[in-house]
């Protein structure tokens, strides 16, 4: 009955939205302002159904309802309940009902966040995303049904893939997918002002909180998906240029450019073009993550189900989106035209190369994600692209766009004049490049080129963007939330940036066989392989290896990797053990049993991997701060107009 | 300089740094990108000596041979038709058995031996790689005619 009442709640969704879309495109274009008020009815609808269905699929998890085919493929009578709830979005299916409902999440938000702008404009914002619903609906309904029954029932289920059984799938996919489809109300409000023809400053400032939100998520959804991957898969390293990894990276340069762009259509009504461009390819790069993560083309550890008629669909779903966005831009590019111009220090043109390097960055990893799925389709060979590729590739541009931030930060609009703030430049930039020597010397050392550069580029960026809120402090200015939330989130850039290059320069690792008893030495600590011993835990049983850490005689840790098999799935899985602190992480994975009372043990020293999730946390921070300035949340009783504005731009420095 | 020409200098300046960070990204492509091969294209000789690539392939029934207490294993991939010997150092993946599909990253020695220095098995017990299923599908197909 469960699964039923799941499965109906989803087409009368699929109907809501339909209604939401085509109340909010057609309703607009006639005089009668009852059209207008039936749409956030449809959005409150469409809420309460997809909920409802998420809640039937929770329920057929907890109940063990094995008649579900989604139930009997993800879980297993030994899953324990915590993974039942998250086993939700752990295949495909679940996953989009996931998607859909966090879309529903924003369009609520949107709708009552909204109440102070015109009302036309927001229902062509809903109607946008009415259609985006229509699609995921359709797609789920059509060929991903997570209701569909099995006759007979199994007995028992197959279990979740045991990769997956980790606290961090509660977190990891909700987060990610919060971003991914936040990006969705940035393409919106781009497509409802291209249709309204209302192309000025005012939609980029009712964007730029939205897009901040998105960026903030997505940004903690990827982080959280590399920690995941640092401590689960054990391999050890925090990021593989995997072509998932790349599917969600590639949003999130094209949104971080998005919200610097905003920036600039907001405060100077410049790169309206260029923002259009962004909100539209942000959001399809979304849809095509989707796409090359759901349809199976490529080889990667997420790509567990594997359906072409699926990535069929996606691919038509991409093209109409995508074509009609452009279509609209073609349409509308006439109206984009702004006279103002900029110097070539001025913040506008900071921000200009801080996008052309970001898109650079995304479209050296689209070329080196989709090369071999070209090159298959093309019959030019099967190969395979990675980190020899991506990472001088990625360097190219990020470099120098590291640098230009701790500049870019002290520059004015319009003028720009450079001379008046050299002092903090050049006083942070001499500053950093001591300490970083100095810590190259006294912690590392000058054998890696890139290890004091990177070190000085990040604590350049950490030191720059403390300059400008500890200024306003000084003279008793006000400090925007805006303001406190761009420079958290370049701290958070900096931190990341000092935490990337060491753990790349300076990690130890190995792979050794040990004896009982044997010891083997990495840097200044001494690894000890005190013996193994057999352990169980809910749905596994496993051998468990004792390892002990000494440095400088003193012992440091007690690490306890284990090799696992999960008993319904026959499948051996590495649970590896890191003992973290704050300058560095000890990892140990066991490989197997050598015979000769040996074991084949993987070895790692990582120091300063810690950083790499700090400054991901702090830029969330930064970006969730932001987001949520009073600045953007209009007065109710003002009338909004496109004129109201340039007032903003008193806020100057604030972008 | 009037505005237009500094525009025009700066369109230029943007220009030519696409122009050479692509042109960079090309070259780094071609020189970084591994090819895959199985193994009869191996033992064909169409792998040029000393170019790393990727091998793929089954894991050969009965062909694990591991020195006790030592980390260095040899198997042989085989798909069907041809196998080629394979040599590596490490710490094998969890799904990695005889008998399942596997990826291996390495090279060429003199003598015909793979010598690897990564090897993929992936998180599924299912999992083939799509490169590994098709040559398996054509070794087979081409057996039965």
């Amino acid at each position: 009955m469960i699964p039923e009442i799941g499965h109906y709640a989803l087409i009368l969704a699929l109907l809501l939205a339909i209604a939401q879309s085509a109340f909010g495109l057609l309703g607009p274009l006639s005089q009668r302002s009852r059209y207008l008020d039936a749409v956030p009815f449809a959005v409150a609808g469409q809420f309460v159904f997809t909920a409802l269905a998420m809640g039937c699929l929770v329920t057929s998890f907890v109940q063990f309802d094995f008649s579900v085919r989604y139930v009997a493929e993800n879980a297993n009578s030994a899953l324990p309940i915590f993974y039942r709830v998250a086993a939700l979005w752990g295949a495909h299916e679940g996953s989009l009902l996931l998607w859909i409902f966090v879309l529903s999440l924003w369009t609520v938000a949107v709708t009552l966040r909204s109440r102070s702008l015109p009302p036309q404009f927001v229902a062509r914002v809903l109607g946008v995303l009415g259609l985006l619903s229509v699609g995921f609906l359709l797609f789920t309904l059509a060929t991903s049904n997570p209701f569909l029954r099995l006759d007979p029932a199994p007995p028992d289920g197959r279990d979740l893939n045991p990769v997956l059984q980790d606290f961090a799938l509660a977190i990891h996919p909700p987060m990610l997918y919060t971003g991914y489809v936040g990006l969705s109300v940035a393409f919106a409000f781009a497509c409802a002002a291209m249709i309204e023809g209302r192309l000025d400053q005012a939609w980029a400032r009712w964007t730029r909180p939205w897009t901040t939100l998105a960026w903030a998520f997505l940004t903690a959804g990827i982080a959280l998906g590399s920690w995941w991957a640092y401590y689960e898969l054990g391999w050890g390293g925090f990021w593989f240029w995997d072509p998932v990894e790349n599917a969600s990276f590639m949003p999130w340069l094209v949104a971080t450019a998005l919200i610097h762009s905003l920036a600039v259509t907001d405060k100077r009504g410049l790169f309206k073009s260029w923002t259009l461009l962004l909100a539209i390819s942000g959001f399809s790069l979304s849809l095509l993550g989707t796409f090359l993560v759901r349809s199976g083309v490529l080889v990667s550890v997420h790509s567990f189900a594997a359906d072409p008629a699926r990535g069929i669909f996606i691919l038509a779903f991409l093209v109409i989106i995508i074509g009609g966005a452009l279509t609209l831009y073609a349409w509308r590019a006439p109206l984009l035209r702004s006279d103002a111009g900029f110097e070539l220090t001025s913040r506008e043109s900071f921000l200009l190369f801080n996008n052309i390097l970001l898109v650079i960055a995304a479209a050296v990893i689209f070329g080196g994600t989709l090369a071999p799925m070209v090159s298959d389709a093309l019959h030019l060979g099967t190969l395979s692209v990675g980190p020899q590729y991506f990472n001088p590739t990625f360097l190219l541009p990020v470099l120098p766009l590291l640098a230009l931030v701790s500049v870019g930060m002290h520059s004015g609009w319009k003028r720009g004049n450079l001379a008046r703030v050299r002092r903090p430049i050049l006083g942070t930039l001499v500053l950093a490049v001591t300490l970083a020597l100095a810590i190259c010397a006294g912690a590392y050392d000058f054998s890696v080129m890139l290890l004091p550069v990177g070190l000085a580029l990040g604590l350049w960026m950490a030191l720059a963007a403390l300059v400008d809120p500890i200024d306003r402090l000084r003279r008793g200015l006000s400090l925007p939330a805006g303001i406190v939330g761009m420079s958290l989130a370049h701290i958070g850039l900096g931190v990341l940036t000092i935490g990337i290059t060491v753990v790349q320069s300076v990690t130890i690792e190995r792979d050794t066989a040990l004896a009982q008893g044997a010891q083997t030495t990495l840097g200044s600590y001494s690894f000890r392989f005190e013996g193994t011993a057999p352990a169980e835990g809910a749905n596994f049983s496993a051998t468990e290896g004792t390892v002990t850490v000494n440095q400088n005689g003193h012992e440091v840790a007690v690490l306890k990797p284990q090799k696992r098999n999960y008993w319904v799935q026959q499948s051996a899985m590495t649970e590896a053990a890191i003992s973290s602190g704050w300058n560095r992480d000890l990892f140990v994975a066991m490989g197997e049993d050598l015979g000769q009372g040996k074991w084949s043990l993987r070895l790692q020293v990582r120091p300063l991997i810690q950083f790499v999730w700090f400054g991901a946390i702090i830029m969330m921070v930064g970006g969730v701060v932001s987001g949520l300035d009073r600045r953007y949340r209009l007065p109710k009783t003002a009338p909004v107009t496109a004129d109201v504005t340039p007032a903003a731009g008193v806020q100057g420095q604030a972008a | 300089m009037t505005p237009r020409r500094r525009r025009l200098v700066l369109v230029l300046g943007i220009l030519a740094g696409i122009a050479i960070a692509g042109a960079l990204a090309l070259q780094a492509f071609r020189s970084n990108v591994t090819f895959f091969f199985d193994p009869s294209a191996v033992v064909a000789g169409q792998v040029q000596p000393g170019k790393r690539f990727r091998l793929g392939g089954m894991v050969e029934k009965g062909s694990l041979l591991r020195q006790p207490g030592s980390l260095e294993v040899r198997f042989a991939v085989s798909d069907f038709k041809q196998q080629v010997k394979v040599r590596y150092t490490g710490v094998l993946p969890d799904l990695f058995r005889e008998g399942a599909g596997v990826v291996a990253q390495g090279r060429l020695n003199g003598e015909g031996e793979f010598i690897a220095d990564e090897v993929l098995a992936k998180h599924d017990e299912n999992y083939m790689p799509p490169e590994v299923a098709r040559s398996l599908k054509n070794g087979q197909s081409r057996n039965g005619n």
